[in-house]
């Protein structure tokens, strides 16, 4: 089953190219520790869900990039050609005719320039392209949405699309993939943009897989020991970690067939409940490749890190990790534990996912991810918790494992956004006036207000 | 307008670049008179003026914004230049204005600037997005300080002779044959940087309505202090961490403020960075860290940083910083001009050139005065929240 790609926005954009390159790098790498028919088999699923193939041999994704100028391409209709050095690579390319061309990005308005005015402009255009590419698919597992919340197109018009998306597609899952900002300025209406962002996308996306600069960056600075860190490098990172999400792996406990519907299988793990929809990754081990070359690593050893980063909130393996952090005595009433957990920093999960690559990975013991304590009352390990696993290596890591989970992982965020914006709203509705000025109101400022609050509130009770 | 000015322009090197179907001229200038400027050519021009505007619009696929240059203390520039603000709020709404306002300065040629100036204000607080005040003596300091460096050979071999400041720096020699085209390079500049982002790629775009989005959080506030770094050149390409450092820490300095201000010591409402170059995220990120404790921010806006990277340097350097603050150091510039104006007005000086002018009343001089007094009014409130502690806003309570 095939996923179709929207990127939206500078931020979509720029990641899409290295998400893209990620996954067909890792699928045509010759190191895969596997035998040639077990790498074939992952190559064609790899192929299957996210190329299509032209008739040159050439794989073409799918994938829908807006504005265009955001590729830096000089001129739109000759994207082709006009391929920047970044593009270069031969065996892949964008076909120019799914470009759609916006001359002018929506200058960190969410809702003004990209929801309520150049959204309902560029409909029909942009849904004709969506539907496109859909025809092309033998069977549709879903929608893969890449935008950033603080900006304006990405923001604005990602909430647009995927409104639209739900109305035309309803039968079709949506996940969001979203960037949260650093927490200190690239763009001084973020929180805004965000909070009108984020309460549009929770009534009409099915997950939202959150990505943080802030967290993403250290990971370059501590664990890739980049000195002048440049977006491309946190796109680089950000891919490597999608990448070990959405590639292959076996669909049955021990079988050799790889899975064929990544995004439902995803949801099905991982959202349990619709009012609880965001969802985090971890991946480990993550080091600069002259690092790699000189490290081995043990499965108990990867396990007992990712647990622990799972547990403790980290970001990052060593660096950041709180061992002091532990999962309370099961014993405990549930009404206790919740305000307990608090009080320990202790991170309460609803449902975690984790993906095992490379040698031996059937030897891995996963029992410390199935302790009830991690875990919301309501929810018993059995359910909570997923694994997939694969025996091709990924991306030149001998073993990795990544974890997708929801849980509290986004709770400080997202209160401190909230709370950012609500002191800017309160003051005078500063910044207000450039909103209403394009049809939005105060009343959908609160609107967005009341249903974050309320999304806090129920992560913070877990 | 001006006809001698505009055949000069015409016979000039970039006389090829000016299309000559684009320009209105009328055989004398204003008189230094705002009135004429606005009420008269103003009438007299006006079919024309947008007529030709209307031509222009229509040969671009998306009109982003217009930029308005122009001076306060003439008569063309600001009374006319008013004139056509209004014209373009009426007539293209949903386009940005950007009005690049060169403010008269202490020592000044025309006895009636503040009257002219004042006019111009009211119509600048009423129908501009964005203004981007200079003034004269800031950039007369700006040159000196560079031809005090080209000459006193401190920088010796790591200035670039054919960098776009040091060629004007010479001019700076020639002082008696064109004594504004140094300074007016500097505001060229300053014009090139605001719009590089658009016209290059970047990691970080920056369109040019994202800056009045983002630095203007009240429609009033809307006056953005420029500055600009580097002001000489370095022959040294890749430039060790401690000079790029050095490039932000200049920005925040009042020697590169393109007006008299000091925004270290005042309050900023909001600052965007917009830098060319060689430049990274973390270098910015980096800087922003080490400059925040030195400035006041607003309580509502303590991150209030807006940042954009474009990979294109501009010419003869390896990299440059552009900085826009919104922040109440522009109080003293407006408060002076206004005191100016006073001494004018409380002898009635001049004042009759002005009421001889169809559609000229006293009345307009007193609105005019007013709308400046409320802006001062807007910026000291501001201010007085400087010392306040900073409280939070009690949050929405939801029931589970």
């Amino acid at each position: 089953m095939s996923v179709v790609t929207v990127q939206l926005g500078q931020c979509g954009n720029q990641i899409g190219f290295e998400v893209f390159d990620a996954l067909y790098t890792d699928s045509h790498c010759p190191h895969g520790l596997c035998s040639k028919r077990e790498n074939e088999a992952y190559q064609a699923s790899c192929k299957e869900r996210f190329f299509s193939e032209e008739e040159n041999g050439a794989f073409l994704f799918l994938l829908i990039p807006l504005p265009s100028h955001s590729l830096n391409f000089s001129s739109p209709l000759v994207a082709s050609q006009a391929i920047s050095p970044h593009w270069c690579n031969p065996l892949w390319y964008i076909g120019h005719s799914l470009f759609f061309h916006l001359e002018r990005g929506f200058f960190n308005k969410s809702s003004d320039g990209a929801y309520s005015v150049h959204g309902p402009r560029h409909e029909e255009s942009i849904m004709n392209l969506i539907q496109k590419e859909v025809e092309k698919c033998d069977s549709l597992s879903g929608f893969f949405i890449i935008m950033s919340m603080a900006g304006g197109t990405g923001s604005g018009l990602g909430a647009f699309v995927t409104q639209k998306l739900q109305d035309q597609y309803s039968n079709s899952l949506k996940m969001n993939h979203i960037i949260w900002p650093y927490g200190t300025g690239e763009v001084i209406v973020q929180n805004y943009n965000s909070i009108l962002t984020l309460s549009h996308l929770y009534r009409s996306s099915d997950a939202l897989l959150v990505h943080e600069n802030d967290a993403v960056h250290k990971i370059c600075a501590k664990l890739m020991n980049i000195k002048q860190i440049s977006f491309s490098d946190i796109n680089q990172v950000l891919a490597h970690q999608l990448g070990s999400v959405f590639q292959p792996t076996y669909s049955v406990e021990g079988s050799c067939h790889y899975r064929r519907n990544p995004l439902g299988d995803l949801m099905e793990n991982l959202v349990p409940h619709p009012e609880f929809k965001m969802l985090g990754i971890r991946n480990i081990p993550q080091m600069s490749e002259n690092s790699l070359a000189y490290s081995t690593f043990t499965w108990a050893g990867l396990l007992k890190y990712l647990r622990q980063m799972l547990i403790s909130n980290s970001k990052m393996e060593e660096v950041g990790i709180d061992w002091h952090v532990r999962p309370p005595l099961s014993r405990l009433p549930t009404l206790g534990k919740a305000s307990l957990n608090r009080e320990l920093q202790f991170n309460t999960s609803i449902a975690n996912l984790v993906i095992l690559r490379g040698k031996d990975v059937h030897s891995a013991d996963l029992g410390g991810f199935k302790d009830p304590a991690l875990y919301t009352s309501w929810l018993k390990p059995i359910n909570a918790f997923n694994v997939w696993k694969t025996q091709r290596a990924f991306s030149k890591y001998e073993k990795s494992a990544a974890l997708v989970s929801n849980s509290q992982f986004l709770l400080k965020p997202l209160d401190t956004i909230v709370g950012k914006a609500w002191n800017m709203f309160a003051s005078n509705r500063a910044y207000i006036h450039q909103y209403t000025k394009f049809g939005l109101e105060e009343e959908d400022f609160l609107d967005s207000f009341t249903l974050l609050e309320q999304v806090v509130a129920s992560y913070c009770n877990l | 307008m001006e006809e001698g000015v505009v055949n000069e322009i015409l016979q000039g090197p970039l006389r090829d670049v000016f299309d000559s179907k684009q320009l209105i001229t009328d055989i004398s200038g204003s008189g230094n008179n705002w009135a004429v400027g606005h009420k008269v050519f103003g009438s007299l021009y006006q079919e024309q003026i947008l007529e030709k505007l209307r031509k222009s619009a229509e040969h671009c696929d998306c009109l982003q914004c217009f930029f308005i240059i122009h001076s306060m203390g003439g008569g063309t520039g600001s009374g006319l230049g008013t004139f056509l603000l209004k014209m373009l709020k009426d007539e293209f709404p949903d386009v940005y204005r950007f009005v690049t306002s060169v403010y008269p300065s202490g020592e000044d040629d025309v006895i009636t600037s503040p009257y002219n100036s004042i006019l111009a204000m009211k119509e600048l607080n009423e129908h501009a997005d964005c203004v981007l005040p200079i003034d004269n003596q800031s950039l007369f300091d700006i040159i000196s300080k560079i031809d005090l460096m080209v000459n006193s050979g401190k920088l010796g071999t790591t200035i670039k002779p054919k960098s776009l400041v040091t060629s004007s720096a010479g001019a700076v020699k020639k002082r008696h044959q064109k004594p504004f085209d140094a300074m007016n390079n500097i505001v060229a500049n300053l014009l090139l940087n605001l719009t590089s982002s658009a016209r290059f790629e970047g990691s970080l775009n920056m369109d040019l309505n994202e800056i009045s989005m983002n630095l203007v959080p009240f429609p009033q506030l809307h006056y953005l202090v420029s500055s600009l770094t580097p002001l000489y050149t370095l022959a040294d390409v890749n430039i060790p961490t401690r000079r790029l450092d050095q490039m932000f820490s200049d920005a925040f300095s009042k020697d590169h403020q393109l007006i008299r201000a000091d925004p270290k010591h005042s309050l900023y409402l909001a600052c965007a960075l917009m830098v060319r170059g060689n430049v990274q995220v973390s270098d910015l990120r980096r800087n922003i860290e080490r400059l925040k404790p030195s400035l006041q921010f607003v309580s509502w806006n303590q991150e209030g940083w807006k940042t954009s990277l474009c990979s294109v340097p501009p010419v003869g350097h390896s990299h440059s910083l552009l900085a826009l603050a919104n922040n109440t150091c522009v109080k003293p510039t407006f408060m002076e001009l206004r005191e100016r104006f006073m001494r004018l007005y409380k002898k009635k000086a001049h004042l009759h050139h002005y009421l001889q002018i169809e559609g000229m009343e006293e009345s307009c001089f007193m609105e005019a005065l007013s709308s400046l007094s409320g802006l001062i009014e807007e910026y000291n409130q501001l201010d007085a929240t400087k010392s306040m502690p900073v409280e939070d806003f009690p949050r929405l309570s939801v029931a589970m």
